[in-house]
């Protein structure tokens, strides 16, 4: 499926910004994602499980909280910053 | 500079190398070099720009490794390492975590990287990390990856000892000031900044944990000499007199000399219009005896700048009976900064150099000691951690 990415996730993709991952939940989808590109997991995700506070995950445009997320192939993933300060 | 009589004792031999000065910011880090003579001096970076670098190090071991711990304000806490001073960078493919709670646990989470430690001459690919929340983590490989200290982490005390809703420090709890005595790798200290901190020392290799605060005040508790909660700023370990301890605390300026388990006030024989708050404690690299501080003002809010916007640095040089002023080059007036905790360092030539990193983004230097200070760099971003490293001897 298709996965857009915030700016500050370049440095692991080569620069691109639009990727693409496989996985039927959203944690299988990150899990892929940080084999593809290793360390962007842990970037957005901490040890707990939980999405970090100033990340945002939408699915088809919709803000996920939680990582327990069903996903189909046409699904649209964004992975996109919140505000964070100066 | 003429030796003093413990220094003399020690038989230390001084670096007559260039020196790198390695800066933390809010903003990336940066890389000064010098020539032998430390009179030249050319900046790198920034490196990592946009990151929140709280500590950059150099592995003294071989003198080419650098770890950084780095976060952005999206992102979570990372560590990058170079092995060939900075020409290239890589990750950390584990950084510092802690591990998984169990249903019902407390489930911390590492919010920032704040301190790195290069292990003991013997362990030679061995590092310790503190972090916010206070959490103490090991590597085996060089920094590349980290598992939590669980004797630290997991210590039946260590709720009381962390806890997560109790005065936290404005950038959140921190374990800093990780020190390892030279003759025992097993011998540890740390020192905490929090709801239960205080400076703790582990005989064991970091299996177990003992409160090491008799002596340190807690003005700020309803008992001003409680067992933990103290507030050490900065902790220092004499490298050839590993039994002299050094702390610039939130309540003075206290020294220990080990067997003797008691924190000693020396900052109370600083002058009065100035006091003995501060951040940061440097020490020198041969004598026990001579230690820095950067003072700033602790009086009625705290507004931590230098007192009177006037900095400057104070040397002991007899383990805390007489202290002197030496601000000779630094702002004689409305200069509003501070040096943070990790933001001055000494390096090992004779004489000593000084380096201090200004909340102002200002690195200024001393080749003499202190006795006299220059501007190395202007306009860098809010500076967190100075650190002088040899590059050769």
């Amino acid at each position: 499926m298709k996965v857009s990415l915030a700016t500050p996730l370049l440095s692991y993709t080569g620069k691109r910004r639009d990727v693409e991952g496989d996985g039927a939940t959203l944690a299988e989808l990150l899990a892929d994602l940080d084999r593809r590109y290793p360390g962007i997991r842990f970037r957005l995700i901490d040890e707990q499980g939980g999405i970090r506070p100033h990340v945002r995950i939408f699915v088809n445009r919709v803000q996920m909280r939680g990582l327990d997320v069903a996903l189909a192939p046409t699904d649209e993933v964004q992975v996109l910053q919140s505000l964070s300060g100066g | 500079m003429a030796a003093s009589a413990s220094e003399k004792a020690l038989g230390a031999k001084p670096a007559t190398g260039a020196v790198a000065v390695l800066v933390a910011t809010r903003k990336g880090a940066f890389l000064l070099r010098s020539d032998r003579a430390r009179r030249s001096w050319k900046l790198v970076g920034p490196h990592f720009l946009g990151h929140i670098v709280h500590h950059v190090v150099l592995d003294p071991r071989d003198r080419r490794t650098l770890l950084v711990a780095a976060r952005t304000g999206h992102l979570g806490p990372t560590l990058f390492r170079s092995t060939d001073l900075g020409k290239h960078w890589k990750e950390s493919t584990r950084p510092p975590a802690f591990r998984k709670a169990a249903e019902g646990e407390r489930a911390r989470v590492v919010e920032h990287v704040f301190w790195l430690a290069p292990g003991h001459p013997s362990e030679p690919d061995v590092w310790y990390a503190g972090t916010s929340p206070e959490g103490l983590f090991r590597s085996e490989d060089g920094g590349q990856t980290w598992d939590p200290v669980a004797g630290f982490n997991d210590h039946p005390r260590n709720a009381e000892w962390t806890p997560p809703e109790i005065n936290p420090t404005p950038d959140g709890p921190i374990l800093h000031s990780i020190l390892i005595d030279p003759r025992d790798p097993r011998h540890l200290y740390i020192g905490m900044s929090g709801g239960g901190g205080g400076v703790f020392e582990s005989a064991d290799g970091g299996r177990d944990w003992k409160p090491l605060n008799a002596g340190c005040r807690a003005d700020f508790l309803p008992d001003p000499f409680p067992e933990i909660g103290q507030d050490p700023h900065c902790v220092r370990l004499h490298p050839l007199a590993p039994d002299v301890l050094y702390q610039q605390n939130h309540c003075g300026i206290y020294r220990m000399d080990r067997p003797a388990a008691r924190w000693e006030r020396i900052g109370e024989r600083m002058p009065k219009a100035v006091g003995d708050i501060g951040f940061p404690i440097t020490l020198h690299p041969r004598d026990p005896d001579t230690a820095w501080v950067f003072p700033m003002d602790g009086t009625e809010v705290w507004p931590r700048t230098s007192p009177g916007g006037k900095p400057a640095v104070y040397v002991t040089r007899d383990g805390g009976d007489h202290w002197k002023r030496q601000d000779a080059g630094l702002p004689r007036r409305d200069a509003w900064y501070t040096v943070l905790r990790q933001g001055m360092s000494a390096d090992a030539h004779d004489p000593v150099g000084l380096y201090l990193g200004t909340t102002g983004g200002e690195l200024w230097a001393s080749r003499n000691e202190g006795a006299r200070w220059t501007c190395l760099a202007r306009h860098l971003p809010k500076i967190l951690g100075v650190e002088a490293a040899e590059l050769g001897r």
